[in-house]
């Protein structure tokens, strides 16, 4: 269903001037704030996010007031994190918002920050975001000179440091364990959870809320409007809004905000307002509901809403609101590789069922498109992603610290699941390419090793598939 | 060229001075490094070791752990062209195929002029935009190979000279934070920072007579 839902966190994306402190304040910019400071206590404002049951934004989807309650009482300093790191492939909302109304942000962390009882908060931003970057820092030093920040902020107790600080590229950062290792200067590798969930023991081993950009973005309004207003929008488990990337075979690729758990796949994929259909005419073989890391979605998923739980249930996730259309044209095969590639590249190798298994399945992926499959390369490829991720179930088990090696089994076991015909092609095709040209089986033979060995450094990768 | 110059050292010790650790600071300083020369050279972490209080190996773990940094000259302009799926399902591959064709080098390397640096990169957050690039790090979205060409065009004229700074630089504008507008940068060490900040009882409801409040 399509509804009039208001937009609350990206009402000021029309308005050109929306990064400007001057823009902000105008359109009722810090008045949450000043409120929440003149006649809240800080227990108010958690209770009221709490009673708001805003979902976090960043992939997990759990609930913010209740991870603000977990901080053991009694323990300081503690401190505030946002994660700006968004890199999961077809997730593009968090740096709008960062470019185009940072001082809602801002807001939405002093906010957080003055419920929680934070020391210190600290934007972390993606590196390659410069703009985001650049429209960061000025509006942060624009908030100090106007008292939003700094020592007791409007004439009351609450006093706090906001710090931009911004990473170098590694997708692993936007966990929130290896964001806190690259926010204190280390290699950004996840730590074991227990113990150290952030809460408890998160930077400098102090109790640290980790938040996403979006997640804290829906602060003000709440504050501002109430949770009554708040959860009036959406579905059962799924309140407020939420901004969704649409991307791939649509007619109209963009970002929309659109009301939480009620609007489906078929309005945001199909609707004129939204995607606007396939591309020239085509059809629908498959979509992504939830970024790179989530199993696909097909035609008889169309008419579930966007809604967390029915999406859990159906087999995939909502994520990181990133929905990715592939129209009948799409070779899923390689699609599947560009999406396993992207995880190998970016496991960090600590542990090892992921730096290795999803290395190999990479490799074994690539040596099927590249016309070297064997017949028993489809069983191997599920005992790789088997050793990753036990059962190959959804939700997914994990023999590895952090999720990201069994994101790499979604696309495969969806892929494999569906599309096994693609796969079963390409590999008859080289075996017949092997029968047809008997001298070259020994060549053939040399070729699949090399192939399986092939990497992006030995020179052989330069042509027409060499960079997928 | 190397160690920071007098003014990137002052920028330096400021960066450190926002964290409670310094060691905190150590991204940031290699991309300050970074900007200074176009990548990040020995002598620029040895100096940011001495800043940070860091053995120099341990700033080059850290530094080459993430993608942007360079321990090697580069292009004055580096192009990243994004090849993940959305961009891939939208001819990213092609686009970065063109791109090597129309530069004569491959994903990695540089022209011999030492102007172009291409680079296949993975997703960039424009995935409605695709195929999208990158040149140092300011966007280019849909790009076609006509309007590639004619980037690189405006690149090698000059023309943008003013949209996209050398390689190194991100963000134009600095967070500073002057000694009157700071609060205080807590360390879990302070002795200060052990208790409860002072405005955790604020507005406390005397009786339950306030308890409804932004409701």
């Amino acid at each position: 269903m399509i509804t009039d839902a208001p937009k609350l966190i990206t009402a000021r994306f029309d308005q050109p001037d929306a990064h400007t402190i001057e823009g902000y304040e105008r359109t009722g910019g810090y008045r949450a704030l000043r409120q929440a400071l003149a006649h809240l206590s800080p227990a108010q404002v958690a209770n009221e996010v709490k009673d708001a049951s805003l979902l976090g934004r960043g992939g997990a989807g759990f609930p913010a007031g209740v991870k603000w309650g977990f901080c053991p009482p009694g323990v300081w300093p503690r401190y505030l994190v946002v994660n700006g790191d968004e890199s999961e492939p077809g997730t593009y909302k968090d740096r709008l918002l960062l470019e185009r109304d940072p001082h809602q942000l801002i807001e939405g962390v002093l906010l957080a920050s003055y419920a929680v009882g934070c020391a210190q908060a600290f934007i972390y931003i993606r590196g390659e975001m410069a703009l985001a970057q650049e429209r960061m820092a000025q509006a942060l030093n624009d908030a100090y000179a106007r008292g939003y920040i700094g020592k007791n902020i409007l004439g009351s107790s609450f006093s706090i440091d906001v710090v931009m600080a911004w990473g170098a590229g590694a997708y692993i950062v936007g966990e929130e364990t290896a964001l806190i290792e690259s926010l204190e200067g280390n290699r950004g590798m996840p730590r074991l959870k227990p113990p150290f969930f952030p809460a408890v023991k998160g930077l400098y081993m102090q109790p640290t809320i980790v938040n996403n950009v979006e997640t804290l973005s829906n602060v003000p309004w709440i504050v501002t409007n109430g949770a009554a207003k708040f959860t009036e929008l959406g579905a059962e488990a799924s309140k407020g809004t939420r901004i969704f990337a649409v991307s791939g075979h649509v007619k109209n690729p963009g970002v929309y905000e659109v009301e939480y758990g009620v609007t489906t796949f078929r309005d945001i994929i199909m609707a004129p307002v939204y995607g606007g259909g396939i591309r020239n005419g085509n059809d629908l073989k498959c979509f992504i509901p939830g970024g790179a890391s989530a199993p696909w979605f097909y035609e008889e998923h169309l008419d579930l809403p966007l809604e967390k739980a029915t999406v859990d249930k159906a087999g995939s996730m909502l994520g990181s609101g990133a929905i990715v259309v592939m129209d009948h044209t799409t070779d899923a095969v390689r699609a599947c590789l560009s999406i396993v590639r992207f995880f190998a590249h970016e496991s960090c190798g600590k542990c090892t069922p992921c730096r290795e298994g999803t290395t190999w399945l990479e490799r074994i992926l690539r040596r099927i498109v590249d016309g070297y499959g064997r017949a028993s390369d489809l069983d191997l490829l599920m005992d790789v992603a088997d050793n990753i991720s036990p059962g190959i179930a959804w939700p997914p088990k994990q023999t590895t610290i952090c999720p990201l090696g069994p994101s790499a089994v979604s696309p495969l076991s969806s892929a494999l699941g569906r599309f096994r015909g693609e796969f079963e092609d390409y590999i008859e095709q080289a075996e017949r390419a092997r029968q047809e040209r008997p001298v070259e089986l020994i060549g053939g033979g040399h070729g699949a090793s090399r192939a399986l060995l092939h990497d992006d450094h030995d020179g052989h990768d330069h042509g027409g598939h060499g960079h997928d | 060229m190397g160690r920071f110059d007098t003014g990137n050292e002052e920028i330096a010790r400021e960066i450190i001075g926002r964290y409670p650790r310094a060691k905190s600071a150590l991204i940031p300083l290699l991309h300050l490094a970074q900007e200074q020369d176009g990548y990040v050279t020995e002598e620029a972490m040895a100096h940011i070791g001495e800043l940070v209080g860091v053995s120099s190996a341990e700033v080059l773990g850290t530094c080459t752990f993430y993608e942007m940094f360079k321990l090697h000259p580069v292009g004055r302009y580096v192009i990243n062209v994004c090849t993940n799926i959305s961009c891939m399902l939208t001819g990213g591959e092609e686009l970065l195929h063109h791109a090597e064709e129309h530069l004569g080098i491959t994903a990695g390397a540089t022209t011999p002029d030492g102007l172009f640096t291409v680079e296949e990169v993975e997703c960039m957050a424009a995935c409605t935009e695709s195929p999208c690039l990158q040149v140092n790090y300011r966007y280019r979205y849909q790009v076609t190979d006509e309007k590639f060409d004619q980037l690189v065009a405006d690149l090698r004229s000059g023309r943008l000279a003013e949209e996209v700074p050398p390689h190194g630089t991100l963000a134009r504008v600095r967070q500073h934070i002057t000694d009157d507008q700071r609060a205080f940068i807590v360390s879990p060490e302070d002795a200060s920072a052990a208790g409860e900040p002072a405005w955790m009882h604020a507005h406390e409801p005397p009786q339950e007579a306030d308890s409804g409040a932004g409701a």
